[in-house]
Order: structure tokens, then sequence, then C-alpha cells
């Protein structure tokens, strides 16, 4: 084989590459301005209580309801006049403030379970959007502060009533600000 | 036409990919616990199947045979097919995310999907035309997926079904595709090529 041979199989390869690599490029261009990554910056502004409060499953859905322009940035309770601004900034809208038919607005709470009266029946763990209850069936239950997001979607399912959502205290840190 | 129609049900019945020439078995086993996915790669593989058939028709035609690169063949369709599946992976993660989670990594995968890779030579060792490549890759997909489509269909059944502990899980799953082969078997004959 002789070098000419082989520089026209380097040179039809390369060319093929670039080819293939400009269509690439192209492509990725084009697709970059979809509504994904709208949703991706929105959702990366919720607090991820997934708490549902916005009437949306949890925080992507509500991002994706918002993206495409069925919600509007008043439905967040967790996230309070913080999260609206952040969003009223990001999407280029007025802020204003939550609307109260979707929860108030409070300071940071986490779930406490009274361990005296926890009878060790199981059914809030599953209820927990972010697994930060730890217990069995007949073994006592307890949050882990830190992990909760304070969303009370295990207050419902609770026969005893014995959660109650206290104030975070100050030392300990949330999981939006972890 | 007839020739086409011919060489459609060739591909995707008689010489089915997975099932009688045993190609991209690797998808065909990963894709298809959940039907869902296995229906999101069976349109994934239809769509890359067939534009890669069509685009290895071109450059073997316009850019290999006229410079006399004939062995570069492998290596260059890896390369068309390496980019058409960036480009479908591209466009599953923008039309739908959910899809782009359950392929999960065997959306890129289909680039090792050998069925692709065989069918852009095979298709050339026939020295099919543009349409007739075409054709065959579309109708090669189109015989993976009813094949993917139809064991998701079965795994499915068989997650609730009272399995002896030894056959249960992987082991069921290759005397289930074993057993579709046979099945497949059954086309042998209908039409001659």
């Amino acid at each position: 084989m002789n070098a000419t041979a082989i520089l026209a199989a380097v040179g039809t390869m390369a060319a093929i590459a670039a080819i293939l690599g400009g269509v690439l490029g192209w492509v990725a261009t084009r697709l970059r301005s979809d509504p994904d990554a709208l949703v991706e910056q929105i959702d990366a502004l919720l607090p991820q209580t997934q708490c549902a409060q916005c009437r949306y499953p949890g925080c992507r859905p509500y991002a994706e309801a918002i993206a495409n322009g069925e919600a509007d940035i008043d439905r967040c309770p967790p996230g309070g006049e913080t999260t609206v601004r952040a969003l009223a900034a990001l999407l280029d809208r007025e802020p204003r403030p939550v609307d109260p038919q979707y929860g108030a607005t409070q300071p940071p709470r986490v779930a406490l379970i009274d361990e005296d009266r926890c009878i060790g029946c199981a059914l809030c763990l599953p209820a927990c959007p972010v697994d930060a209850i730890v217990g069995a069936q007949r073994l006592m239950h307890t949050v882990i502060a830190a992990q909760c997001t304070g969303c009370e979607l295990c207050l419902a399912p609770c026969p005893v009533d014995c959660i109650a959502m206290v104030e975070r205290a100050g030392d300990q840190p949330g999981r939006a600000a972890a | 036409m007839t020739d086409l129609l011919l060489l459609a049900i060739g591909a995707s019945l008689v010489n089915n990919f997975v099932l009688t020439q045993f190609l991209g078995l690797c998808p065909f086993v990963g894709v298809s616990r959940r039907f869902e996915a296995a229906a999101g790669m069976a349109l994934a593989t239809l769509f890359v199947l067939t534009l890669a058939s069509g685009a290895s028709y071109a450059v073997w035609h316009w850019i290999l045979e006229p410079l006399g690169l004939e062995y570069l063949r492998t290596l260059v369709f890896i390369l068309l097919i390496a980019a058409v599946v960036q480009v479908t992976e591209m466009l599953v993660r923008a039309s739908s995310p959910l899809l782009h989670e359950l392929l999960g990594v065997f959306l890129p995968l289909i680039t090792t999907n050998c069925a692709v890779l065989g069918v852009a030579l095979l298709s050339l060792e026939r020295q099919h035309g543009l349409v007739e490549s075409l054709v065959f890759g579309a109708a090669a997909a189109a015989g993976f997926g009813l094949a993917l489509l139809a064991f998701a269909g079965l795994r499915e059944r068989l997650e609730t079904a009272d399995v002896p502990a030894a056959f249960r899980g992987t082991p069921l799953a290759l005397i289930t595709a074993g057993l579709m082969a046979l099945a497949f078997m059954g086309f042998g004959g209908l039409v001659a090529r």
C-alpha cells in the first residue's frame, strides 16, 4: 500500500467524521432551546419538598406546568416569597405573594413523632416523599430532622395523630439549605 | 412492489434478526422487562435502523466505492451508526425525558446493537438499491420490534407467575426467547429469501 492510498483513506475518514460532527453539533444547538432546559431551571429553584400543596404530584410536575404556562408561580407555600421572587426573575414576570388557597407560608417546620404515643404501625413510612422517617412494624418511629422537608404528608395517615409539626430549630440545617 | 413486500416480509418475519439470525440480543434481553420501555426501544431502533441503512447505502455507493476504499466499510458504518444514535438520543431526550430515563443506557447502546451493523452489511452484500436498503432496514427493525414487544409482554406476565426458584429471572427469559425462536421457525419457507 502506498502513501497516496493511506492519505486517501485517512482523508476520507476525517471528512466523514467532520461532516457527521457538524450535523451533530447543529442538531444539538437546535434542540438546546427546547422547553426541557427551562423545566430543569425552574425545578432547581423549587424547594423539592414534594409536598404537593401546589396540587401537582411533586416539584418537577409543577415545574413542567409552569414551563408550559399551565400554572402560575404563586403556588409554592414552602418556598414562600424567596422562591416566587427567584421564579419571577427567571421567567421575567412580576413577583407576587403566594396564593393562600394553596396553604399558608410559614417558617420552616419539621415533623416530630410523639414517641410515647406511636404504636409502630409503619403507615407514615410510605407517605414520606423523602424517606425521612425511620421505623418498622411494631418498632418506634422517628423523624430524621435534617431530611424532613416539612411537607405534612405524614400527618394524615397516622391513626393515633402522634405526629406534630414543630418549628425547625435555628441550628438545624434544612434539606433545602444542605 | 411485490419484490419490496417480499423483502419486507423476509427481513421482518422469516429471517427475523433477533430470533432467527440471533443479532441484537443485548437490547432484546436488556430492555424487555417493561412493555413501555420495550415500545420506546422498538421505535428508537426503527428510526436508527432505517436511517443508518439509508446512510450507509449512500456512503458506500457515493463515497467508498468510487474512491476504492471498500475496506473501510466496517469502520465508516460504525461511525455512521454512532452519529445516527446520537441524533436519536438528543431527539428522545428533547421529546420525552421519561422515555429517556426508561431506556437509560440502552439508548446509546443501540450503537453496539449488532443488528444495525448487520443490516447495513447484509444489505450491501445483497446489492440492494437505495429504496431496497431503506425497506430492508425498516423491515428488519419492525421484526426486531415485534419480537421485542412480544417478549416484553410475555415477561411482564411471567413476573406474576409462580415459577420454580431455579428458573426465576434470566433463565426463564432465555427459555422464553428460545421458545419464541422455535415459534418463529414456523415462518420458514414463507418467502424464498
